[in-house]
């Protein structure tokens, strides 16, 4: 069954990032008007798709392995929603964030076309179709992180660009040792020559480089050297995307993807993903406890939880896997939460430095109860929605008998409640220095923002087994399933 | 065979440019070679010895055409790749300038003010 | 940098290169632009098609820039007229995919398909083609000025 739906989410916010373009040359505050309506519209799209059936959609009218094919299954659907979510609530917090920074309409379209590129990412079923993707949503986040033309911001979106473009270039490369293997770039059609094809060696080589690449992208360890510069340097709004969601829809969404439903998961590369996570996660948590920087701090965090994230991945068993996507959807809500409320307490008090600051609480009760919840949220604990999900991954991985990566997640739990210690007792509680004496509360959107991913928190948190029984369960099914994803697009 | 040694030659011309050169321009370069040769390997893929171009004239036939003709699949993929090319040299080079004007530099050793 | 000085670089003296290289640039633009012209619309028939084309074009701007000075490449086609068409040309782009959309598929194929080998055949793709085009030419253009102008502006203040 067709679902027009699914071009939509891609190619609506394509016109409407030209629109502006166009028009912003006459009305400056084009942006600040359709963008956050273009992004109430694509979350709608995402949450009318939850309900609806698995589909398809051939672009163009072309049939599989001729042509480009979205593919909906309920892994499409989570990162759809997930992705569509915290972008609407950037959007609208960046309305009134931005009023320091000029060239408004060139930021609204950026965002809007990175907004395309991830879900386009996230709906496509053919290889080469998901790495120009990839590069679309890559290429307007290297230009977003140095949006202010500042020092920093240049030096780490410089960084950031040329270690992209490297794991760009290995992807593109393993999809032509692919579509050499199989004679297809579609990825249902390579599923179904691979499943017949036994062990190969050029298949591992190029499963090395799939790791390689989304693993950059990502944000995983040996290959996260981007990460702490780009996150902090970029504007609020913009962290919060990228943090929340660009390295899990680009990296950890498409590593599923490829390695689950194409290649069909060989147990070594789920192994090296394991202790990818593991290390992740252990100099993610031990780095992150000596900064002074704030967002760098939760910089540093992100790449601890994302490796979470891939130790619940190389499991490979049903329970391990939703506990990831689990934990997945969760960071994305709370870690965007986080960074909005960094940009809010920025923006109020002028620096970022931990040390300098010191009783928001008082000043700003709407910032610090959000970054409480938020700090409260990613430590683990309950009845917040992150404490259920990393108690699932360390449930799955001693089922797993994996007993040395369930130590080390228990270890990195104790450390994250150490430095979000940290932050809150030098950002909200304490003394309040005398030059903050007449900070303000910041405007109305950026609060309404930080309340929605706030309440987005608890609710989650409380009511979590029927949330684990509507999306985590099936897209876990879903992605173990590789003989139901070939019968559904090419038809058995 | 010898085709794709060159190949992989040319991307560790590439890397090593990259990574031992410290002039932001040169670094550039690399990151440029890198590229291309990955373009390169995948046209490379297509290749048939012998094959004709694969552009239909109207007295052909087809099914000489297929059974002779050049993979066109690859290089369809390459001309897209071609552009994102561009755009992320175009992107880079805009970085470059910028980097200038703050730095007055163009040597990346002293371009570290992020660290820790 | 004040405003006139800005503008005082930008629109230079308005001399350019000697007189040979100019006669010669003037007679080979339009030969330039009409080669660009032929292969964006014969894309669907021989090798080429709008991003060649498209590249072809942005380089006979480009050396209107080169030969001729900034100032009359400037007054012929300004910045702000390069990056407008660039954005008509993305614009008709995806509104032939969603005019697609209303009759059948996204991008779907709705116009009339007639014989192959002529020029007018195969739908949608030339108009794609032309689209893509104007995009490309466009937008190559307005790199070249950005960062010509620019570094213009970058050397005169560290002069001073």
């Amino acid at each position: 069954m067709q679902n027009v739906m699914l071009p939509l989410s891609v190619g609506l916010p394509l016109l409407v990032s030209v629109v502006i373009l166009l028009i912003g040359k006459f009305w400056k505050s084009i942006g600040k008007l359709f963008a956050p309506i273009c992004g109430l519209v694509v979350l709608v799209f995402a949450i009318s798709l939850i309900d609806a059936s698995d589909g398809i959609y051939w672009m163009g009218g072309w049939p599989p392995p001729f042509g480009i094919v979205l593919v909906l299954d309920s892994l499409s659907k989570l990162i759809l929603l997930t992705v569509n979510v915290v972008a609407f609530f950037a959007l609208l917090y960046s309305v009134s964030y931005m009023k320091h920074y000029t060239a408004q309409p060139k930021f609204y379209a950026l965002f809007l076309l990175m907004l395309a590129g991830m879900n386009g990412v996230v709906l496509t079923g053919d290889l080469f179709n998901l790495f120009v993707f990839l590069e679309v949503a890559s290429i307007a986040s290297y230009a977003l992180v140095g949006f202010g033309v500042e020092h920093e911001e240049l030096e780490a979106g410089f960084k950031y660009l040329i270690l992209g473009s490297i794991a760009s270039g290995m992807i593109l490369v393993g999809i032509a040792i692919i579509y050499n293997l199989t004679g297809t770039v579609n990825m249902a059609d390579a599923a179904r020559f691979i499943v017949n094809m036994g062990t190969n060696r050029a298949l591992l080589f190029a499963t090395g480089l799939f790791l390689f690449g989304f693993s950059l992208k990502a944000g995983l360890v040996p290959f996260h050297a981007w990460l702490p510069d780009a996150h902090p340097s970029a504007p609020a709004p913009v962290s919060a995307m990228l943090s929340g969601v660009l390295i899990k829809a680009l990296g950890v969404y498409a590593m599923i993807r490829v390695i689950y439903s194409v290649v069909g998961a060989p147990q070594m590369m789920l192994e090296m993903i394991l202790w990818l996570g593991v290390a992740s996660a252990l100099i993610g948590g031990l780095m992150s406890l000596g900064q002074n920087d704030l967002k760098r701090m939760l910089a540093f965090s992100s790449i601890s939880q994302v490796g979470y994230i891939a130790m619940g991945i190389g499991i490979g068993t049903p329970l391990g896997i939703a506990a990831a996507l689990f934990h997945l959807f969760n960071h994305a809500t709370f870690k965007g939460l986080l960074f909005l409320s960094a940009g809010s307490i920025e923006q109020s008090t002028g620096t970022r430095d931990l040390r300098q600051m010191g009783g928001l609480m008082k000043k700003l009760p709407v910032t610090s109860l959000s970054t409480l919840v938020g700090s409260l949220s990613i430590s683990g604990i309950p009845p917040l929605n992150g404490f259920w999900s990393k108690l699932l991954i360390i449930i799955a991985l001693i089922q797993a008998k994996a007993i040395v990566p369930a130590v080390f997640a228990i270890v990195v739990s104790f450390i994250t409640l150490a430095y979000y210690a940290k932050l809150q007792r030098f950002t909200l509680f304490g003394p309040l220095p005398d030059m903050y004496r007449k900070m303000k509360e910041s405007p109305f959107l950026m609060l309404v923002s930080l309340i929605a991913l706030s309440v987005i928190c608890i609710v989650v948190g409380l009511f979590y087994p029927y949330f684990m029984d509507s999306l985590f369960n099936p897209a876990a099914r879903a992605i173990m399933d590789q003989t139901g994803y070939i019968s559904m697009i090419i038809g058995g | 065979m010898i085709v794709y040694i060159l190949n992989v030659i040319i991307m560790a011309l590439g890397l090593y440019c990259l990574i031992a050169k410290r002039h932001i321009i040169k670094k550039i370069i690399g990151m440029v070679l890198i590229e291309y040769s990955m373009n390169l390997f995948l046209i490379l893929i297509g290749y048939r010895i012998n094959g004709l171009a694969p552009i239909l004239l109207p007295e052909m036939n087809r099914v000489q055409f297929s059974q002779y003709g050049v993979d066109p699949l690859p290089q369809a993929l390459v001309l897209t790749s071609i552009v994102i090319g561009l755009g992320t040299l175009a992107l880079m080079a805009a970085y470059a300038m910028k980097l200038y004007e703050k730095y007055r530099t163009f040597d990346m050793s002293e371009i570290r003010r992020l660290r820790g | 940098m004040k405003k006139e000085q800005i503008e005082k670089i930008v629109h230079d003296d308005g001399i350019g290169m000697s007189l040979i290289v100019k006669t010669v640039a003037r007679m080979m633009i339009a030969v330039i632009l009409l080669f660009g012209f032929y292969i964006i619309i014969y894309g669907h028939l021989t090798p080429g098609g709008g991003f060649a084309g498209g590249v072809i074009l942005a380089i006979a701007y480009t050396l209107m820039m080169l030969a001729l000075s900034r100032k009359i490449a400037l007054e012929k086609f300004s910045d702000f007229w390069a990056s407008f068409w660039d954005n008509i040309g993305m614009l008709s782009f995806i509104v032939i995919g969603f005019i697609g959309l209303s009759v059948g598929y996204f991008l779907y194929n709705f116009l009339w398909h007639g014989e192959p080998f002529h020029l007018i055949s195969a739908g949608i793709i030339p108009l794609a083609n032309i689209s893509i085009g104007i995009k490309v030419g466009a937008c190559l253009y307005a790199i070249f000025i950005g960062l010509s102008i620019y570094g213009r502006v970058i050397v005169k203040e560290e002069e001073e």
